[in-house]
């Protein structure tokens, strides 16, 4: 493990891997700060940009990208009450009140630190638990990854559906339909392709993630004449106040920041939780665990109500790369998108993957805890002034977007057909979107769909035809009971909601 | 049963579902490979059923919360010219060139979002098209074709 470290430490620390984690930050910070964009935006407009770099620097780019939207985000639910990710609206209980009592730097300052300590020791618990469950994972059979990706997708469905699982679960069919557009991978059969040509090699991840989050967020804010930076325009640059926590807050956060890293990773792990869940969970442990003062002091500016979130959502993204690099399967939608990332590089994640390319797996991991050491030294200070950037008006950030967006597609195929899909499943998306349709189970379902289906195949040509692989294994079938739980209870929670 | 816009969206998933399942059902495998115990359309098969059960699952069990969207509210107009300047530069990208088309693009966009302040809109769009094709051609070397900059002599 050692020499692993230091080979991802040599990789992370190279000048221009500093620089990449700088501007990740840098740039998703900007886009967490903005609501209804989130990190899966933020990652989805990088892609492009990545094309030219090697898959390590790509993804340590990438998951820059994804711990500066995280911050963005507390950011905006501290000094306007305007969440830029679902992740980060229970920091919005405490860090607002606070700002409003003239301690919005303070705020900033006690978010900061928790969100740097949390990655650190989500850090820390990835590095040790990564290489074991790599080495666990790799007793895994197809059946067991089968049955996995089906709860992958059960959960991420479960979770954020905001209690509209079918919605979701039709969101996740659809994305698996998407996926099986094109030649089969082992008959080279073609298959819903129409006789187009362009369809033959299926549709691309880059595509599909560019036209249900890039493009179809930027259409969604015109429809519904909504502007995510107007908010940012009302942040003063005197109104901040000091940045420095007092040594009785201290005390508090010490207590604290283990606990809820500890939840918020756990949280991370576990399929389709993520970062939203772990802040919740977080919030509601500590109003059960500190003594009656403090519990009075939650909802108006109590400094445990505030770190606790802040720690367990930036402990929770770390959480989700857990699955994603050792078994391969993504936790979360924005996992999802370096998942296709990573394929597009031609890497393929898994239990082999810290063996096979070590230097990416370790990397990965050191440059989360770099890109925390930057958040903290850079972003503090330069909240005020990032805020200042994004004042930027819609008519302008918009159509950058929708740019950005198409040129993604553009310098991949050079294909006027790409484009006019994209728009197409845009334009769809942003109808879907109006009626409350989760877009990221399409995402992981669309990631999974040509690993599922090769795994099924594995499992039906082994127990040929029979689907006894099913309940042959126990660690198969306790998966897939757990599923089964969570499809029925969600069922049922929809019907007796009604009744 | 109460007929919303969800349940509508539901009807068209089903009848999606069943396109599906029809197409899946008419993929041609080869003739070895009929009876074997996984195929080209087998997981097609699968989804197509499952489509059927969600849709037909949202379209029977009653909502938990109706989602009323106010369509007076919503800004289709521009919704739209901005989807058909989208269209129109994925049209043209190719024959006329990344720079040209994607400037006037974003020129065009501005315009139509009500955007009037011309000095910053050209800034916004020409040179900075031009900056991004530097960095993403000259420094990143990703390729952009470009038969504009190509006939004038500046991209080679």
């Amino acid at each position: 493990m050692i020499e692993g470290i230091l080979i991802g430490l040599s990789t992370a620390l190279t000048l221009q891997n500093i620089f990449m984690v700088m501007i990740g930050c840098f740039f998703g910070t900007i886009i967490g700060m903005l609501p209804g964009l989130g990190p899966m935006t933020a990652i989805a407009l990088m892609i492009p940009i990545t094309y030219g770099f090697d898959p390590a620097t790509g993804l340590i780019l990438m998951a820059g990208v994804y711990y500066g939207a995280v911050f963005g985000g507390s950011t905006s639910s501290i000094l306007l009450n305007a969440p830029g990710v679902p992740g980060t609206v229970a920091t919005s209980f405490d860090g607002y009140p606070m700002a409003q009592q003239g301690k919005a730097g303070k705020a900033l300052a006690i978010a900061a630190w928790s969100s740097f300590a949390g990655g650190t020791f989500s850090a820390i618990y990835l590095l040790f638990l990564a290489p074991s469950l790599s080495k666990v994972s790799l007793s895994f059979r197809s059946p067991d990854y089968f049955a996995l990706m089906i709860l992958g997708l059960t959960a991420i469905a479960a979770f954020s559906s905001k209690g509209q699982f079918l919605k979701a679960m039709m969101m996740v069919v659809l994305g698996l339909m998407l996926a099986s557009v094109g030649q089969d991978s082992l008959s080279d059969i073609t298959r819903f392709t129409f006789d187009n040509m362009n369809l033959t090699d299926g549709i691309s991840f880059v595509l599909v993630v560019m036209a249900t989050f890039a493009m179809s967020e930027a259409l969604t804010i015109i429809l519904k004449r909504n502007d995510p930076t107007a908010a940012a325009k009302q942040v003063s640059l005197t109104e901040l106040g000091s940045i420095k926590i007092e040594k009785e807050d201290r005390k508090k956060m010490y207590k604290t920041i283990p606990r809820s890293s500890v939840i918020g990773f756990l949280i991370g792990v576990l399929p389709g939780a993520g970062a939203t869940i772990a802040s919740f969970l977080a919030y509601g442990m500590e109003r059960n665990l500190v003594n009656d003062d403090e519990k009075q002091k939650f909802g108006k500016g109590s400094v445990n109500g505030l770190s606790a979130p802040e720690t367990a959502n930036n402990a929770a993204c770390s959480g989700s790369f857990v699955p994603m690099l050792t078994l391969g399967i993504p936790g979360s939608g924005t996992t999802a998108v370096m998942l296709g990332a990573l394929l597009g590089f031609g890497v393929q994640p898994g239990p082999r993957l810290y063996m096979t390319n070590p230097e990416i797996f370790w990397s990965i991991i050191m440059s989360m805890y770099i890109g925390m050491v930057i958040l903290l030294i850079l972003n503090l200070p330069l909240i005020p002034y990032i805020a200042r950037i994004l004042a930027v008006p819609k008519n302008y950030l918009i159509p950058l977007i929708l740019f950005f967006s198409i040129t993604g597609i553009y310098v991949m195929s050079f294909n006027n057909f790409d484009i006019y899909l994209m728009i197409g499943i845009a334009v769809v998306a942003t109808f879907l979107r109006l009626y409350d349709f989760p877009m990221p189970p399409l995402i992981l379902a669309f990631v999974l769909g040509g690993l599922m289906e090769e795994n099924l195949r594995r499992s039906l040509l082994l127990s040929n035809g029979s689907w006894e692989f099913l309940w042959d294994r126990m660690l198969t079938l306790c998966i897939l009971l757990t599923t089964a739980f969570i499809v029925i209870w969600h069922i049922y929670k929809t019907f007796m909601k009604k009744n | 049963m109460n007929i919303n816009t969800t349940k509508i969206i539901s009807l068209l998933f089903f009848i999606f579902s069943v396109f599906y399942l029809y197409t899946a059902y008419q993929i041609q495998v080869f003739t070895f490979d009929e009876n074997a115990p996984f195929n080209a359309k087998t997981f097609p098969i699968y989804l197509g059923y499952a489509g059927l059960f969600f849709s037909g699952l949202k379209l029977i069990l009653p909502d938990p919360k109706t989602i009323k969207v106010e369509h007076r509210n919503l800004e289709y107009k521009k919704t739209t010219i901005l989807i058909i300047i989208a269209i129109i530069y994925g049209a043209t990208i190719l024959k006329v060139g990344y720079f040209l088309t994607t400037s006037f693009f974003l020129f065009g966009s501005y315009y139509f979002l009500g955007e009037r302040r011309w000095i910053l809109m050209f800034l916004l769009s020409f040179p900075f098209v031009a900056a991004f094709m530097y960095l993403l051609h000259g420094v990143l070397e990703i390729y952009l074709r470009d038969p504009f900059l190509q006939l004038i002599g500046v991209m080679g």
